[in-house]
């Protein structure tokens, strides 16, 4: 009981005690990571229109007072799509992440624990994924699948969670020669309760700062899977599948094209100043 | 020269991994619901050329069987027949090679020329304005989506300025240079944020070493310190972050391709995936692995050549 709580600080008073003040960064990342998570979820109080609505009498209307960032070649309002937008491509982000995590962290867990013939079969799974092009496995597996945002999760998980692995196998490499490791285990405590209760919350640090990161490169690979066609299918209103429907019209109604993509920079501009913030609280280096 | 005896042993290390990318790669295609006749062959086949292609893979044997085939054929250079191209997938692919290998020298390149001079600007001062200012363009480049990029870019440069054509490769060096030359600006751009960040920290590590304060107290000009020794110093970790990045980088030319219509491999992978061209996809991607494998392999020997204190 009191190893556990010498070295297990799962309350987030005991964990603020420990690193202190978090810098203003993570403040400014979290707002900024808030406003689009606000975003999505009053999308349909804060659009002014529907955003699958098609009115052909105002197709590809440039920005205007009825259309702040005007409409497209069907007559939907580009502002609303981007509103609404945001709900799949933060879920690609969250989803795109949480998968790989929960993987990751599991096999990474398992194998710095045990060693042996577990860690090699890992380790060797991992050499081979991460062999491939990240992108090139994950359109390569959509492409078995077939295009669409489901196969996106799977591919995702199958591929991204070699990095939290690793990252979780490194520090239970470290972590088993600990004291408290050995406490544990004379307590009498199993295998799974040593790890997954004791270790894994000492181990997991490096990995939540970088599933932060991650969010950044899911998001951007979750729109250009829809730009390319293998995501988001059209209709559904999503940032890349935006870009994509407004190339065809680039030079005559450029705002089709521009605004969902600044959506994206600035999305990802969030996640980022978060995962900077994380980073430097935590004190992990990336 | 002992310190290059890992070139004759490292090909023999990897052998387990060239196994295993050969191995997911079969497998990728195994995964594919419906006949796998049918899905090389496309809807249209006849019956006579089903059964040959069953005889030829051996696909009414059992799974290990069929590895063992493919890998014989795989040797043999046999990666069997594109059904949109009606040509083997080999000599398809073979083509798509150089564009794509052109873009990422020359992405490279670009992202190499913009990256150093901005490194050198932002740590000559850590918290200068200038040092500001560089980070927020690390910070703001990781974000930007390399298709939305290219597009603008397109839009300003290729429809607006008519200085570079819209799409396509050209005929000749020159002409590649010219067309390639804002798809691999948009790669650099995505990519020097990155080369930037690192090599800027690395740079103010080097700052703090003794070397310095030992030339300091010589007399030497900060200057000719800064840019003869440090910068120097900083070379070869950024040449290995070129090498884990290429993973990266080949990622991005899958999209950037498709953005340009340039006629490269990743262009054709996924035009492949929408023309249900399985075998296509399959070689695509099993070259980009070994490509990748072949880079790292080559940026050890580089890193050995340039830092006689190294040993791989």
């Amino acid at each position: 009981m009191a190893v556990s709580e010498l070295h297990t600080p799962r309350r987030l008073a005991k964990l603020h005690e420990r690193l202190g003040e978090p810098p203003r960064l993570v403040y400014i990342g979290a707002a900024a990571v808030a406003f689009w998570f606000v975003v999505a979820v009053f999308a349909p109080f804060i659009a002014p229109y529907d955003p699958i609505a098609q009115d052909l009498r105002t197709t590809l209307s440039p920005p205007s007072w009825a259309h702040p960032l005007g409409t497209d070649n069907f007559g939907r309002d580009v502002l609303s799509r981007i509103i609404f937008g945001t709900r799949l491509d933060l879920e690609m982000g969250i989803l795109g992440v949480l998968f790989p995590f929960l993987i990751g962290i599991t096999l990474g867990a398992f194998a710095g624990y045990f060693g042996g013939i577990v860690d090699t079969l890992l380790m060797r799974l991992l050499d081979v994924t991460i062999a491939f092009p990240y992108f090139v496995l994950v359109i390569a597996i959509i492409a078995i699948l077939g295009p669409g945002v489901s196969s996106f999760y799977i591919s995702v998980a199958l591929v991204g969670w070699v990095s939290y692995a690793r990252l979780v196998r490194a520090e239970m490499l470290v972590l088993r020669e600990q004291d408290y490791v050995m406490a544990c285990r004379a307590l009498g405590f199993g295998h799974l309760r040593t790890m997954l209760r004791h270790m894994l919350p000492n181990a997991i640090i490096p990995a939540v700062v970088f599933s932060m990161t991650d969010v950044v490169i899911v998001i951007l690979l979750g729109s250009s899977l829809s730009y390319l066609g293998l995501g988001a299918q059209p209709p559904t209103p999503e940032w890349g599948v935006m870009v994509a429907d407004g190339q065809n019209f680039i030079t005559r109604a450029w705002w089709i094209t521009f605004f969902p993509g600044v959506a994206i920079v600035l999305a990802a501009l969030s996640f980022s100043l978060f995962a900077d913030g994380l980073a430097e609280w935590l004190g992990v280096q990336e | 020269m002992h310190r290059f005896k890992f070139v004759l042993y490292r090909p023999i290390q990897l052998l387990p991994v060239l196994i295993g990318v050969s191995i997911v790669t079969f497998i990728l295609v195994q995964l594919i619901p419906g006949d796998p006749a049918r899905i090389l062959l496309g809807a249209k086949a006849t019956p006579e050329a089903i059964a040959e292609v069953r005889e030829k893979f051996g696909l009414d044997q059992p799974l290990v069987l069929q590895y063992v085939h493919f890998m014989k054929n795989l040797l043999q250079g046999e990666l069997g027949r594109s059904i949109i191209y009606r040509a083997p997938v080999l000599s398809v692919v073979e083509q798509r090679v150089a564009p794509t290998l052109f873009l990422l020298i020359y992405g490279v390149v670009l992202s190499v020329l913009l990256a150093v001079p901005l490194a050198l600007a932002a740590a000559w001062r850590a918290g200068s304005s200038v040092d500001q200012a560089v980070r927020v363009f690390s910070t703001a480049g990781i974000g930007l989506p390399a298709f939305w990029l290219g597009i603008m870019l397109m839009l300003l440069f290729s429809i607006e300025l008519r200085l570079f054509p819209v799409s396509g490769y050209g005929e000749g060096a020159l002409s590649h240079l010219h067309h390639l030359f804002l798809p691999a600006l948009t790669i650099s751009i995505a990519l020097a944020p990155v080369l930037v960040r690192n090599l800027r920290a690395t740079l103010l590590a080097q700052l703090e070493s003794d070397y310095v304060s030992a030339e300091r107290a010589k007399g030497l000009p900060e200057r000719a310190i800064y840019l003869g020794h440090v910068f120097r110093n900083s070379l070869i970790p950024t040449v290995n972050l070129l090498g884990v990045n290429v993973s990266w980088l080949i990622g991005g030319t899958v999209v950037i391709e498709s953005v340009y219509s340039v006629p490269g491999l990743g262009q054709l992978m996924v035009s492949s995936i929408f023309g249900r061209d399985y075998l296509v996809v399959q070689a695509v991607t099993l070259m980009f692995a070994i490509g990748v494998i072949l880079v790292n392999f080559f940026v050890d020997i580089v890193t050995v050549a340039l830092d006689p204190r190294v040993e791989m």
